[in-house]
């Protein structure tokens, strides 16, 4: 784990501000600036995996079962995925609270 | 299986190399190009970053969203610090020192960076022969920094130094800067033009700049919705029509010999483009038609150029 921003000390900062844990960014949340979320319905979808290949997040995985889950944490709700779907399998909802 | 089905199964077997948890806007088109295009470059790269949204986007300290080394450049010297990468990793691999085998160079840079300030590193890299990957993501303005006009911004834009305004009825008053050809004219070995609205094209297009020794050139059109004043979901769909409407053609050139890689039938109108962002609303029907026009000259020129090739 790398620590936060406002965690670190002027001490803990390397030589060049380097950065030596590759990809650490995955450690911060972006779920959060979502105010619409994208709800799938497997249902209709014939896993064709455009919304995985469009996610400017790259936040949707493939499960098991062949269908493609969004990640919240990361997902910031821009509807790409829906507006790409081409079976309107994604809708985008208000999110809540 | 579809070519679109191939392209997924592939990225699936690939880690993200730009990983989530980077800060672009939602909905950037930036980041669906630099995850496809890196999806394909793979873990052996180094890539050599120009100031702009691509960077402080994925490097805000202590984080970084690059899973391979990166080092950050200014906009004057993109070219020229990975010139210097790609010679040193040369001479280690001769002396038997070198830690990174074939590693690729790739250099990572905006419109701004590109087609203004990095221009004189970027011709000399490219005269000199070196052995990298350059990939251009045009936005169409100096997007980072608040949204001020480069020589990329197409005509009739409104950025925040072409604005619309009392004597200044149509905001960006140049055409926009032909740099694939500035490129091509470098006589380099490989120059194409990609969009992630079309991923299959765009990744076959990474593979070859990747595979060709000497310098490739990429230009990758993609879309802002914040610099373009347009909804978050529209990124794929504008790079649809950019390339419908002859605003911005696919292509390549492999060895000063042309192809164009997407060919529609009838252009579109590109009201039906321009009508969706904001940077465009003020356009009048007169201006629209002079860029329609305009852009069907430029592209019977580019289908004319792969003619020739071909014959
Ligand atoms: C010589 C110089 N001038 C100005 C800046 C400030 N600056 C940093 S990023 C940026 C905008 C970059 O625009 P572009 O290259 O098109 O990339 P984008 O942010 O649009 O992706 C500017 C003007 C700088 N870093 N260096
Ligand atoms: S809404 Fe945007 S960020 Fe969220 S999963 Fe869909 S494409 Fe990805
Ligand atoms: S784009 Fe739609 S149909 Fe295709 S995999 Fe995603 S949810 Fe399923
Ligand atoms: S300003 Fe535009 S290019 Fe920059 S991060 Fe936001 S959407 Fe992407
Ligand atoms: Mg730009």
């Amino acid at each position: 784990m790398t620590k936060a921003e406002n965690e670190i000390t002027w001490k803990e900062i390397n030589i060049g501000a380097t950065v030596h844990e590759p990809g650490n960014a995955s450690q911060y949340k972006t779920g959060d600036w979502r105010s619409n979320v994208p709800v799938v319905d497997f249902s209709k979808c014939i896993k064709c995996a455009l919304c995985y290949i469009f996610c400017p997040e790259g936040c949707i995985t493939k499960n098991d079962d062949g269908f493609f889950e969004i990640d919240m944490y990361y997902c910031k709700g821009c509807g790409i995925c829906a507006e790409e779907c081409p079976t309107d399998s994604i809708i985008m909802k208000e999110e809540k609270e | 299986m579809s070519s679109v089905k191939k392209l997924a199964s592939k990225m699936l077997e690939e880690k993200e190399f730009f990983a989530p948890g980077h800060r672009a806007c939602g909905g950037c088109g930036e980041v669906i190009g630099l995850r496809l295009a890196f999806k394909e470059i793979g873990g052996n790269a180094i890539v050599v970053n120009a100031t702009g949204c691509s960077e402080i986007i994925a490097s805000q300290y202590p984080y970084t969203s690059w899973n391979i080394p990166w080092i950050h450049a200014l906009f004057e010297n993109t070219a020229a610090v990975a010139s210097g990468i790609e010679a040193g990793l040369k001479i280690m691999e001769k002396k038997g020192i070198s830690h990174s085998k074939g590693a690729k160079v790739v250099a990572v840079a905006g419109d701004g960076a590109t087609s203004d300030i990095g221009l004189q590193a970027l011709s000399g890299a490219l005269e000199r022969g070196h052995d990298f990957v350059y990939i251009c993501l045009d936005n169409e303005a100096y997007m980072n920094t608040g949204i001020q006009r480069s020589s990329a911004t197409p005509y009739g834009a409104t950025t925040t130094t072409s604005p619309v305004g009392g004597k200044q009825k149509i905001g960006q008053v140049t055409w926009k800067k032909d740099m694939p050809s500035i490129a091509v004219a470098h006589n380099i070995p490989y120059v194409a033009t990609a969009c992630p609205s079309y991923p299959v094209d765009l990744v076959a297009k990474i593979k070859k700049a990747i595979e060709v020794k000497g310098p490739a050139y990429i230009h990758m059109f993609t879309a802002c919705p914040t610099g373009w004043g347009c909804p978050s979901n529209m990124a794929v769909k504008l790079g649809r029509l950019a390339v419908q409407t002859g605003v911005f053609p696919l292509y390549e050139v492999e060895n000063g010999a042309y192809t164009v890689n997407v060919k529609p039938a009838k252009l579109k109108p590109v009201a039906e483009y321009l009508k969706i962002q904001k940077r465009f609303r003020h356009l009048g029907d007169e201006e629209i038609k002079y860029i329609e026009q305009r852009l069907a000259e430029e592209y019977q020129k580019l289908l004319e150029k792969s003619e020739a090739s071909a014959s």
